[in-house]
């Protein structure tokens, strides 16, 4: 397909996003959800193309506010960014005002007052992206807050499980590992739920939040257990730098009985497929040896994923706000 | 104290209520050199001539309120809060006397401290400012402070406020040296490991927030240790701020084994729950965190059941920077000077307690627990009197509050009772007719 006819599917599909803000996976419900993922799939055969530049977001401003340190997030939303047309700022506060006692408030202001179109934002406090959507006059996307959520995570995962299987509902999931300390795991929980996905919750009691149950998903302390019969193992990322105090005795523990290795995956249905958010611990959650096998592994394609569904929201966003000027 | 004002008043025509005595019933009473000369029960009082008459056309009198946990900012934080802002929002809120927490920048642990907020809070004349000392020197949870030498200068009880004293012997330290002194110790039951770095209550709600979560029985737990330690020491003791059901069960246990200890709830748990956070609001984060519903109905019914004994407003004033933050990252707690008897009487009009019951743990139970003359309706009592329209309704505006600090968890909310006279020591302080 030609570069422009792609353009015009990319334009056909195009519809303003259901909200404001993309704050978590409960902005998007299961009628929203389908058409955004269209809109991303056209934008995963628009990105495979050698020329890769739209101009759907030209002259708008997104802005990347990473409080918490990150790479491959915040180059994910960067690249999207750029190859809409929109001029893009990254800032990571950690090193700039916010260590002299600027609060997150006073920085939303500021920023504000420079005019962005979209705030892409990271913050270790759960709640926050809500808040500084409150304080600022452009559409927010969260990027991970604290523990609470990573919705376009999730609709990146979700993106990946719609090409490997070609329908989410009826399928089980299995998430892995530090569920507590997961934004992940909620984002995901929500929305495969909303699209009709069995969730399982597997890890150490330590890692799975007591009330885990009440959101409508099996919980598993026993890998071999919570693996039975389900179709994709996320693995999770151990979060060692938010762990306080002894939640699991050692890494090799962990591994020893919830890290992913090519034993423990037998014990999936057939034919099982293995995702992680990344970055992985290799060795900690899960072995490099079935994070490398592309057979079982849809690690890679989550990452390109990720551009892809990216796109779709800050095309969608931007749409809802040139809906609303008009 | 402020200098009595001998000008005499006679208070006509109320509804009197008067929880030391169990009296609900029309009444006058006459109010002459600062205290109460005179009760008169039934209708149809009059003034004697010279004095100057209030016609309280049926509205409820009752004794001021009486509010023994209240934060400011003096000294050291005077943007949040000033003895001055808190003394104007008690007095707006029918509080005539307020005690007010040692948590200050220097902490209130020692005589100096105390004489000084006792004579900065007298010499504003507005309302009774009384003091609670530091249990440990610095509220640094080791040394014991000077509980003896503030007792003799005016302090009320003794706490560390909202910090837990951790280490079992120096409370068992506190506990035995203060009963020498009869002093009473207050503790907030808070296991401090399980609930360290905790902004909400465990539960559903609080996964699925992200929020780090305290569990109930972190309060239980604590309990039974503060209990245990005071069966041994023969302490006076006050549970300060309970919260959940759970520990109120382990109070009751305590009591029925006739263990006399005091307890305290604040106004803002018998009002709301922990759904109330709803959407990260930060202005009902709370310490101890908003519980589950049951507690609520729990702490309700021990109010009812006289298993709590006074009633507080946690008066805790942030300002906006400090409450305008990610949740996690928010000043817990929430002004209440001024909205506390409206919040109260929603016990009266929502769950049926009786208004005897309401004020009870705002005047008598406190008055009686502190050894305070105030309190009541009685002849020789200090004149300290709330006049109140019970039904009238009210909508909380924040912004229009007295305290310098406008975290209020009512803002916006629509609640009944408003305070139409509030008198100190004879002289009337707020005028809301």
């Amino acid at each position: 397909m030609s570069q422009s006819d792609l353009a015009e599917i990319i334009r056909e599909r195009l519809a303003p996003f259901p909200r404001d803000h993309f704050l978590s996976a409960g902005d998007l419900n299961a009628a929203t959800v389908p058409p955004l993922l269209d809109l991303a799939d056209a934008f995963v055969d628009f990105n495979r193309q050698r020329a890769k530049a739209l101009d759907l977001m030209r002259g708008r401003t997104v802005v990347n506010l990473f409080f918490e340190n990150s790479t491959r997030t915040s180059a994910s939303f960067e690249i999207a960014a750029r190859r809409l047309g929109a001029d893009v700022t990254a800032l990571s506060p950690r090193t700039s005002s916010v260590a002299k006692g600027e609060t997150l408030i006073d920085t939303a202001a500021t920023l504000n007052a420079m005019k962005p179109d979209v705030l892409v934002v990271r913050h270790g406090a759960s709640g926050a992206a809500a808040l500084l959507s409150q304080k600022v006059g452009c559409a927010v996307v969260n990027a991970g807050d604290g523990r609470h959520e990573h919705p376009t995570q999730a609709l990146l995962d979700l993106l990946s499980l719609r090409r490997a299987f070609g329908d989410v509902g009826g399928l089980t999931v299995a998430i892995c590992g530090d569920i507590a300390h997961s934004r992940v795991a909620r984002s995901n929980v929500a929305l495969l739920s909303m699209m009709g996905a069995r969730v399982r919750l597997i890890g150490p009691p330590t890692l799975v939040p007591g009330d885990a149950d009440r959101w409508g998903c099996e919980v598993f302390h026993d890998m071999r257990e919570g693996l039975q019969g389900v179709d994709v193992v996320m693995m999770l990322r151990l979060q060692l730098e938010r762990m306080e105090g002894a939640l699991v005795p050692s890494t090799r523990e962990f591994f020893r009985f919830w890290g992913l290795d090519r034993e423990k995956l037998t014990w999936a249905k057939p034919g099982a497929k293995v995702m992680h958010p990344g970055p992985m611990n290799r060795g900690v959650e899960i072995d490099s040896d079935v994070a490398d096998d592309l057979s079982v592994s849809l690690i890679q394609d989550q990452v390109e994923m990720g551009v892809a569904a990216r796109m779709a929201v800050l095309a969608a966003l931007s749409t809802r706000r040139e809906g609303a000027a008009a | 104290m402020s200098a009595p004002d001998t000008t005499a008043l006679a208070i006509l025509n109320a509804r009197l209520l008067d929880p030391a005595t169990d009296y609900d019933g029309p009444g006058a009473v006459l109010v002459s050199d600062g205290r109460i000369v005179e009760v008169v029960h039934g209708a149809g009082a009059a003034a004697p001539d010279g004095v100057e008459v209030v016609d309280a056309g049926g509205l409820c009198l009752s004794p001021g309120l009486i509010d023994i946990r209240v934060k400011t900012g003096e000294p050291g934080a005077e943007p949040k809060e000033t003895l001055k802002s808190a003394a104007l929002s008690a007095a707006a809120g029918g509080v005539t006397t307020i005690v007010v927490q040692p948590d200050t920048d220097p902490a209130i642990d020692d005589p100096a401290m105390v004489d000084f907020i006792q004579r900065r809070g007298a010499a504003l004349g507005l309302v009774h400012v009384r003091v609670a000392g530091a249990a440990t020197r610095a509220l640094d949870g080791h040394r014991m402070a000077e509980i003896g030498l503030m007792d003799e200068a005016g302090a009320l009880y003794f706490t560390d406020g909202d910090k837990v004293i951790a280490n079992s012997r120096t409370l068992q330290r506190v506990m035995s040296y203060a009963a020498a002194f009869n002093a009473l110790i207050a503790c907030r039951p808070a296991d401090p490991w399980l609930s360290e770095g905790a902004v909400a209550t465990s539960g559903e709600l609080a996964t699925r927030l992200g929020l780090a979560g305290a569990p109930a029985i972190a309060e239980r737990i604590q309990l039974e240790r503060d209990l245990a330690l005071v069966e041994q020491t023969g302490a006076r003791f006050l549970v300060d701020q309970i919260s959940t059901g759970d520990a109120l069960e382990t109070l009751a246990r305590a009591r029925a084994r006739g263990l006399e200890v005091a307890a305290s709830v604040s106004v803002n748990h018998l009002c709301f729950n922990e759904i109330d956070i709803g959407d990260y609001r930060t202005f009902y984060r709370l310490d101890p965190p908003l519980r589950a519903e049951s507690d609520r109905q729990a702490l309700v019914e021990a109010v009812r059941d006289g298993l709590i004994d006074v009633i507080t407003s946690a008066h805790a004033p942030a300002p906006a920077e400090d409450k305008r933050r990610p949740f996690a990252e928010a000043a817990p707690g929430a002004v209440g000077l001024e909205t506390l008897l409206p919040a109260a009487l929603t016990l009266h009009h929502a769950e049926g307690l009786d208004l005897l019951d309401v004020l009870r743990p705002l005047t008598e139970g406190p008055a009686s627990l502190l050894g305070l003359d105030a309190g009541r309706l009685a002849a020789g009592a200090p004149a300290d009197l709330v006049l109140f329209d019970a039904g009238a309704p009210v909508v909380i505006e924040a912004d229009a509050l007295c305290s310098k600090s406008k975290n209020s968890p009512f803002d916006g909310r629509r609640l009944q009772g408003k305070v139409r006279l509030t008198v100190v020591g004879g002289r009337i302080v707020h005028d809301g007719r």
